[in-house]
């Protein structure tokens, strides 16, 4: 970031300042890079805090050794995945409900906002009492419907699964804003020369709404992959990566080594962590912001 | 007029940040502070010492900060200790996870101190590192084994059982009569290790030197049969359709109301668990019994027993000689008395000239015989620093028919591998 | 006929709406109306009696009237963290988007990184602590500045992205200078995504659990998410106090929402115009 203060030195004053920076990056740059620095150091020791030994790349070994790793990536992604794409879909249907001329839109769009409010753990306490397998209101309703809900949290196949739901009811009102602000702003003029041309409603959708709320699109993904990549609190709050292993995301095994006092390996866990997430979000943003520098 | 701006936007800023800064409270001739976990009988027992201390000594006033219990107490604490920002006294578990502070280097020795005459032997061992003694007991000793409900096992005329296959016939029996066998609350994944923790005096019957050489890595549970019992154990009770439908979902609490109201007739737990069902069930607090974990032979039948948690005084105390007063009185006989008004007592005390009061619940009645008769012994984590980390999410596993209990056992065995390399334990 | 399908529409819309949002909400405060023993079968039912009074006694006063003394801090600790967190981040944002450096990549990776890499707790209580400002409010604030602003920057530079450079360009050539035209020109325009911000941020930074749990350690100190965790455990059999906690921790966002509910689509409207 310092660097945008060095290429003003073509003497012109911009009227974009590179100093603007400086505030900024000197509060990120104190209280989190150099953290993160040092602690980069101790992936590589033997860390208990009380005393770090250096151990070279022993610690990453003992990562890809451990036993729930693989099912705890797939997690992750997975995670990730369904989450973001929950979230796209359901985030962009709702801001066209949203954004038409529907009764209770005002209710309805503080309704959807709301949960993103609520403290995650306040969610997370909830939602394991409502999805509880005998007495939670989830099942009891289904029950009404004759049909007999499963085990939402205790089902090893299935736990992942509810969490990520509960992530997207949590998450969406802030897809849903994040997508009405790109498509109110979408000038009028596209649909009123859509209109004279005799476009249907869906071709509107397809060739107006959708192309131009990219960057919307853009920041829901970022925003959102990148988060179900690293979430962990809705997943602690809810199953502790549980029953078992079967809801273990990279984020609640690195947790589980911190807490054990496993300190130089969990950092180990977070440099990895960190890995794959650059792998799989650098080439996706690029590729989104490329096509944002369009507009 | 920009640098009018710019200044103006300065002042503000540190306006804002000045705020932040709080006026102190004015404090008493001494105060000291506290950090306690936050379930609810550790903050009422600590509440009544610190109110029964500051009556004697009217200068003083200690404030007890509340923390997380589980492994995220853990991280603070260690964090704390590292970091230098540890509270005066503090209450901590003893055995493997008191090893894991670093004690020599980050506490108090109290070896020396005279009030460490009246702390039982069997707890100092579990609080020693080297030549060092750290803490003082803050509750009586505990025990793992089978809290069961006597209305049950009256109605159907059982027996407590001494065999492993004699409770499994009594579990039959329950099941045929309709009620829930063994309550299991996996909603809460520590609970699902007692069965297997439970069964170690057992384990160091059959396999005398267990400890030591899990300790050193040369003895493994899947190699050792009788170490793998205590998976096979949890399988059988699965298996058999023993459990309550919720135990997936049901938590400690759920368990501890299933037993007291006739829901359930058995229940793994620690005897910790004495003063919560006496505060929430004390009508039925006497229909609750307790016996230990039975075992294949009734001649291997004993209690495991675990050591309470203790109060702790970290190097970097301000307050040394009023925390070390603090310590004397929790170890006195006066400090006994004022627990015992705070919380139920749940087992025999660990502090000389400590008397257990004659009207103690069933349940601890029925835990006074393996004291007195010898036939007991400390669980594993107090006689080795290893206990990996993911062993309850094991037993949940072979619980919930995940994982067969031997291929468990060498998780287990990898685990423990793992924890030695990790903390740099001798021996490994 | 277009009014009577959007008429059916919004109805089903808003019944769906109302299920899978509103009884969530409505079980919580339901279990705050509740006595321990009914809050403890975890059902969806109506009350016996109201207990509603009782449970806020209890909750308030619990632990020498914790929840005050946390409301304080939290409060102060969410006004100023965001007020930074919208200035540095606006600033940073604006000109990220308008200026095309072969830098920019990486101040766009160091952004992401902030959004991915998990803090580092041991170093940066050492480096507060080195700082004199450990356990400090203000030392909190910067961190809880410095670990929000990626996503901050990132909402603001994909709003500024969609704001014409017409519109800086009319005022450099009006002779303003920067501060000028971020702060008159730019700052205003960006009112909707700001709204957004604080909304966003100021509930994150609010609900936020573990960061003070370790930078700001004490009693005195508490923020009411530790309010919460204290009663979890402390009253793990009352639910209803615990239930009852959450509501009361819920009424500040809600007032920031209803607070800011007409701004976000005011502000909406005026990002339409200016489109």
């Amino acid at each position: 970031m310092v660097t945008a203060i060095a290429s003003t030195a073509n003497g012109r004053r911009s009227p974009y300042p590179g100093w603007f920076f400086l505030p900024a990056a000197i509060v990120y740059g104190v209280f989190f890079l150099m953290p993160t620095f040092a602690s980069f150091y101790f992936s590589l020791t033997r860390w208990s805090l009380f005393e770090a030994s250096f151990i070279g790349l022993e610690n990453f070994i003992q990562f890809f050794r451990e036993p729930f790793l693989v099912k705890g990536l797939v997690n992750t992604v997975l995670y990730a995945a369904v989450t973001s794409g929950m979230k796209v879909v359901i985030g962009l249907l709702l801001a066209l409900m949203l954004t038409s001329q529907i009764m209770g839109r005002g209710l309805l769009r503080a309704l959807v906002f709301f949960p993103v409010l609520v403290s995650t753990i306040g969610v997370g306490i909830t939602f394991t009492v409502l999805m509880h397998p005998t007495k939670g209101a989830i099942n009891e309703g289904l029950s009404l419907l004759g049909i007999a809900g499963p085990g939402w949290l205790t089902d090893p196949s299935l736990a992942l699964f509810s969490v990520a739901l509960v992530d997207v009811w949590k998450g969406v009102g802030l897809a849903t804003v994040i997508y009405i602000a790109g498509i109110v702003a979408i000038p009028k003029d596209y649909y009123e020369a859509a209109r004279i041309d005799g476009g249907t409603k869906f071709q509107n959708f397809l060739y107006i709404t959708l192309p131009l709320s990219r960057p919307a699109t853009a920041t829901v993904i970022t925003l959102s992959f990148i988060g179900g990549l690293r979430t962990f609190d809705l997943i602690w709050a809810m199953t502790k990566g549980g029953p078992g292993f079967a809801s273990d995301t990279i984020a609640s095994v690195i947790y589980k080594q911190y807490q054990s006092g496993f300190f130089g390996l969990s950092t180990a866990g977070n440099v990895v962590l960190f890995i794959l997430i650059a792998v799989l979000v650098v080439p996706i943003t690029a590729v989104l912001n490329r096509r944002e520098g369009h507009q | 007029m920009r640098k009018i701006f710019r200044r103006s936007l300065a002042s503000v800023l540190a306006g804002l940040l000045a705020m932040t800064a709080l006026p102190r409270v004015a404090s008493a001739d001494t105060s000291m502070t506290m950090l306690v976990d936050n379930a609810s009988h550790t903050i009422a027992i600590s509440e009544a010492l610190v109110a029964a201390f500051q009556k004697k000594h009217p200068d003083v006033t200690i404030d007890i900060e509340a923390r997380p219990g589980g492994g995220e107490g853990d991280n603070i604490v260690k964090t704390r200790l590292a970091t230098g920002q540890m509270a005066d006294i503090f209450w901590y578990n003893s055995g493997s996870l008191l090893q894991a502070l670093a004690p020599e280097k980050t506490l108090l020795d109290l070896s020396k101190e005279p009030f460490m005459e009246g702390v039982a032997e069997t707890f100092k061992k579990v609080v020693a590192s080297g030549d060092g003694v750290y803490g003082v007991p803050t509750r009586p000793a505990e025990a793992g084994g089978i809290f069961y409900n006597r209305k049950i096992y009256e109605r159907l005329g059982l027996k407590v059982p001494t065999t492993w296959a004699e409770f499994m016939a009594n579990n039959e029996k329950i099941k045929a009569a309709g009620t829930t066998a063994v309550i299991q609350t996996f909603g809460e994944p520590w609970t699902s290790q007692v069965l297997l923790l439970a069964d170690f005096y057992n384990v160091q019957k059959q396999v005398p030197g267990f400890a030591e050489g899990f300790t050193s890595g040369k003895v493994k549970f899947a190699t050792t049969p009788a170490a793998v019992r205590g998976f096979e154990y949890i399988k059988e009770i699965a298996d058999g359709g023993f459990m309550n439908k919720d135990f997936g979902a049901a938590r400690y609490e759920d368990g501890l109301r299933m037993l007291a109201e006739g829901e359930g007739a058995h229940y793994p737990m620690i005897t910790f668990a004495i003063p919560a069902l006496s505060d929430g069930y004390s009508d039925q607090i006497n229909d609750i019994g307790f016996f230990a974990l039975p075992a294949e032979k009734a001649e291997d039948t004993g209690l495991t027993v675990w050591m309470p948690a203790g109060f702790f005084i970290p190097k970097t105390s301000t307050n040394i000689d009023m925390a070390k007063a603090f310590l004397a009185f929790v170890a006195s006989p006066e400090g006994c008395k004022v627990q015992g008004e705070a919380v139920a007592v749940n087992g025999p005390y660990l502090i000389k000239g400590c008397e257990l009061p004659k009207d103690v619940v069933q349940s601890v009645s029925d835990l006074l015989p393996y004291f007195e008769n010898g036939k007991n012994a400390p669980a594993l984590e107090f006689v080795s620093p290893v206990k990996g980390p993911i062993l309850e999410q094991l037993t949940v596993e072979v619980g919930s028919g995940i994982r067969a209990p031997a291929d468990a056992a060498s998780l287990y065995d990898e685990d423990a591998r793992k924890q030695a390399q990790q903390l740099g334990l001798p021996g490994r | 006929m277009r009014s009577r399908a959007s008429l059916l529409g919004g109805a089903i819309a808003l019944l769906v709406s109302l299920v899978v949002f509103v009884v969530p909400f409505a079980f919580i405060v339901l279990m705050a109306f509740k006595d321990r023993r009914q809050a403890n079968l975890l059902d969806f039912s109506w009350p016996n009696g109201v207990h509603l009074w009782d449970n806020l006694v209890t909750v308030v006063t619990t632990r020498n009237w914790m929840l005050v003394t946390a409301f304080i801090n939290s409060t102060i600790l969410t006004v100023v963290s965001v007020t930074l967190l919208v200035l540095l981040g606006a600033m940073v944002g604006f000109v990220l988007s308008r200026r095309k450096t072969r830098w920019n990549p990486l101040a766009e990776f160091l952004i992401l990184s902030g959004l991915m890499i998990p803090p580092a707790v041991v170093p940066t209580i050492w480096l507060l602590q080195g700082l004199q400002l450990f356990g400090t409010l203000s030392g909190m604030i910067l961190i809880e500045v410095a670990y929000n602003l990626p996503f901050t920057i990132i909402l603001y530079r994909a709003f500024i992205a969609t704001i014409p450079r017409d519109l800086d360009e009319a005022a450099i050539i009006d002779g303003g200078r920067p501060m000028d035209i971020f702060f008159k020109v730019i700052l205003p325009l960006l009112w909707p995504v700001t709204v957004t911000n604080i909304v966003v941020q100021s509930v994150g930074i609010f609900n936020d659990f573990t960061n003070p749990l370790y930078y700001l350690p004490g009693n005195a100190n508490a923020t009411v998410q530790l309010t919460l965790y204290n009663f979890q455990s402390q009253f793990n059999t009352a639910y209803n106090l615990l239930f009852t906690n959450i509501a009361l921790i819920t009424i500040p966002p809600l007032i920031v929402f209803l607070f800011f509910n007409r701004q976000i689509v005011a502000g909406m409207t005026a990002g339409a115009v200016k489109g």
